[in-house]
């Protein structure tokens, strides 16, 4: 289901010494790892160790003052569309329409990967705990509702590397657990994700960490 | 030459360099631009001769004409500082965009007050709706505009990157603008009172104008570089050669 | 029914989808359109303070020049479309900020899809739901400043074009006021010189109307504006976006 690259020993995303400035602060520097398929990567740090920048950066939006990001061996100047097509950013602002209903925003989403399919929506809304909300524009919803709408996104997504900024905030404890799963059965399946959490995720196969701002 | 070029403009990306090597190119545009300015307006306000038709009201074009042509070449070279910007990423383009706005603001300014003044003789009148004075006072306008847009936005980097996009859209739309404007002019003022026929002029009044329209230039060179070293020692204050800079002083 | 059933699943099962075909650009650009239309229509208050906005200005001419027909009727050209070009602009200072606010900007700018096209996508979708009920309210209020009737037709036509241009230039303006709280004078200020041709050709075309003279080459140089202005502007909308998105 999840097309798998060629080479599925090389990397799929890789940072070479990124460096990356903020207000005339650098927040890192010579920054560089490997995300290979079917790995976690858990970014760490303190607040304001720019983590959020990092998301931000791989996501293309934020420009970075050194250093080169690869996929799949390539610079991402080189193959930008298939890059930005290939990965799935979820930011702090999950991009929810208040006056949509949650089908409506899906739908949204859904079209930029060429899903017209309206039953897998709601499938996927019921499947994230959204049945009978389906109608209801989202303003009506609570703040954990309009993070579970966001994050029905990752039921059908087929891109590849998930970016995830703070995906649990707002989420119970079902919820993060069942996103955890989808994080697994993800990487299971030859994907690849990059978060940020203050939550322990050390029960998840394949997690790495990656430690920001600890020099400062 | 093109290597040459290509070194130059490689190490003006850098504050530091900028700094150094225009603190050996301050002089030279004081000197040059107090030495036209000097010899333009002697000339221009005590031997050039009078004019036929307007006396010596038309001094004040010594004035008027560099100012405006200021006005207008500012605006470009700050469109093209914002490509630089944003094609090549170079910092110091910024500065020297932002050192620029308020220059091309004032030249603009001077532009429409000198001749209003010169309006008062020549057409009995402050103020009136030429087409060449509405496209001013425009351009007077697009340039308050990218000022406010600077002093809006934060962080600076934000600022710079959209206050060079406002000044490219407005290069793009100048001739729009000024073609309108003339068409403007023609269709509601059949040409009773126009800017006077200028007959071939003189030498002597014409080399004033020439040292004038140089001179104003020098000063303008002289006028960014002070405005864009200050800013640079405000952008790199943090920065050591800066601190050690302050520390002699 | 079996809504107490679907609430303990909380499972978040991968699906699979039936069928995936790689979008084309034209197909995400028909979605944008249509997930535009549902979100504009429902914001009821903007779509209707601007035609409010009209009419109110208009409504100050009368009421602070002179009531009579022999000086409304001259003006009455330049009011409507100087009533009209600010209300354009008031429609437009809300055009990308809650966008920005909830994230929907950002996920604009990471879907792998050129960013102009769907920019302007927002912005036709804008122009059909604020801009074409200008155009139709337009002639009531040219009937309550006499202007003459031959002058009707060209008053709609060169505000169905001129609007066109207004909002496409007007949307920069927007684009790159995006990141600020509140941003209505700055955002006049950037915009409004850049209007003044649009407002040239505008006014020109309704004093030929008035005047009984050919009226087509007007409309034509306001026809040329508005398709510089669709095939310039959305880059130039798309390259603010980036920029806002950048200094979040």
């Amino acid at each position: 289901m999840i097309k798998t690259p060629a080479k599925s020993t090389a990397a799929l995303l890789t940072a070479h010494k990124l460096a990356c400035e903020r207000d005339e602060r650098r927040l890192f520097n010579d920054l560089s790892f490997n995300l290979y398929a079917g790995e976690l990567l858990q970014l760490e740090g303190p607040n304001g160790a720019g983590k959020t920048s990092l998301m931000r950066l791989l996501a293309g939006l934020l420009p970075f003052s050194e250093g080169e990001i690869l996929w799949q061996g390539q610079n991402i100047d080189a193959c930008r569309e298939y890059f930005y097509q290939s990965i799935l950013f979820i930011g702090h602002l999950a991009g929810i329409k208040a006056e949509l209903s949650p089908l409506e925003n899906l739908t949204w989403f859904a079209a930029l990967e060429g899903i017209h399919d309206e039953t897998l929506l709601e499938q996927a809304l019921w499947q994230v705990g959204l049945a009978g909300y389906e109608d209801h524009p989202c303003h009506q919803l609570s703040a954990g509702q309009k993070r579970r709408a966001a994050l029905a996104r990752l039921t059908f997504t087929q891109r590849l590397v998930w970016l995830l900024d703070e995906p649990f905030t707002a989420l119970d404890k079902n919820a993060v657990a069942a996103i955890e799963n989808l994080l697994i059965a993800h990487s299971q399946a030859g994907g690849a994700v990059i978060l940020t959490s203050h939550h322990a995720l050390e029960a998840l196969p394949n997690l790495k960490k990656l430690s920001l701002g600890e020099e400062l | 030459m093109w290597n040459w070029l290509k070194t130059l403009y490689h190490r003006l990306g850098s504050p530091k360099w900028f700094y150094q090597i225009t603190s050996k190119w301050l002089p030279w545009f004081v000197g040059s631009s107090l030495l036209l300015l000097g010899l333009g307006l002697v000339l221009g306000l005590a031997y050039a001769p009078m004019d036929y038709q307007q006396g010596n009201s038309f001094r004040i074009m010594y004035v008027h004409v560099p100012a405006a042509f200021l006005a207008q070449s500012v605006y470009m070279m700050m469109a093209v500082a914002g490509i630089v910007l944003l094609v090549w990423k170079m910092k110091m383009a910024d500065v020297v965009a932002q050192a620029l706005a308020p220059i091309g603001a004032i030249m603009t300014f001077i532009s429409l007050v000198t001749g209003a003044i010169w309006g008062m003789p020549t057409w009995g009148t402050w103020w009136m709706w030429d087409a060449r004075l509405t496209s001013m006072l425009i351009l007077f306008f697009l340039y308050l505009g990218v000022m406010a847009l600077r002093e809006a936005l934060s962080p600076q980097e934000t600022a710079a990157k959209a206050c060079a996009l406002l000044a490219i859209v407005g290069v793009i739309n100048i001739p729009i603008i000024k073609y309108s404007v003339d068409w403007w002019y023609t269709l509601h003022q059949p040409a009773s009172i126009k800017l006077t026929e200028k007959p071939a002029m003189p030498a002597s009044m014409y080399l004033p104008l020439l040292f004038m329209v140089l001179g104003f230039y020098a000063l303008l060179g002289w006028s960014v570089l002070l405005r864009a070293r200050a800013e640079v020692l405000r952008r790199e204050a943090k920065s050591g050669w800066v601190r050690e800079l302050l520390k002699d002083k | 029914m079996n809504q107490a059933k679907h609430h303990k699943a909380a499972a978040f099962c991968r699906l699979t989808p039936k069928q995936v075909n790689s979008p084309s650009l034209a197909g995400v650009f028909v979605a944008a359109l249509k997930r535009e239309w549902q979100l504009q229509v429902r914001r009821k208050g903007d779509l209707i303070n601007p035609l409010v906005f009209f009419a109110l200005v208009v409504v100050l001419f009368p009421l602070g020049v002179s009531p009579t027909a022999e000086i409304l009727a001259p003006v009455a050209p330049g009011v409507l479309w100087v009533a009209a070009l600010l209300a354009v602009l008031m429609s437009l200072d809300a055009l990308f900020r809650p966008d920005l606010q909830d994230g929907s900007l950002e996920q604009l700018l990471v879907c792998g899809y050129p960013v102009a096209p769907l920019s302007l996508a927002k912005v036709l979708v804008h122009w059909v739901l604020s801009c074409l009920p200008l155009v139709l309210l337009a002639p009531l209020l040219g009937i309550m400043l006499y202007l003459p009737w031959q002058a009707q037709g060209v008053l709609m036509l060169s505000l169905l074009l001129g609007s066109l241009a207004l909002s496409l230039v007007g949307a920069i303006g927007a684009a790159l006021t995006t990141g600020l709280g509140k941003s209505g004078v700055l955002m006049t200020l950037v915009v409004l010189p850049f209007y003044m041709p649009v407002l040239i050709f505008g006014t020109g075309a309704m004093q030929a109307a008035v005047n009984g003279q050919p009226v087509l080459a007007h409309l034509a140089l306001l026809a040329a504006l508005a398709l510089a202005a669709l095939a310039l502007s959305p880059w130039a909308i798309a390259a603010a976006l980036r920029i806002a998105v950048s200094g979040e």
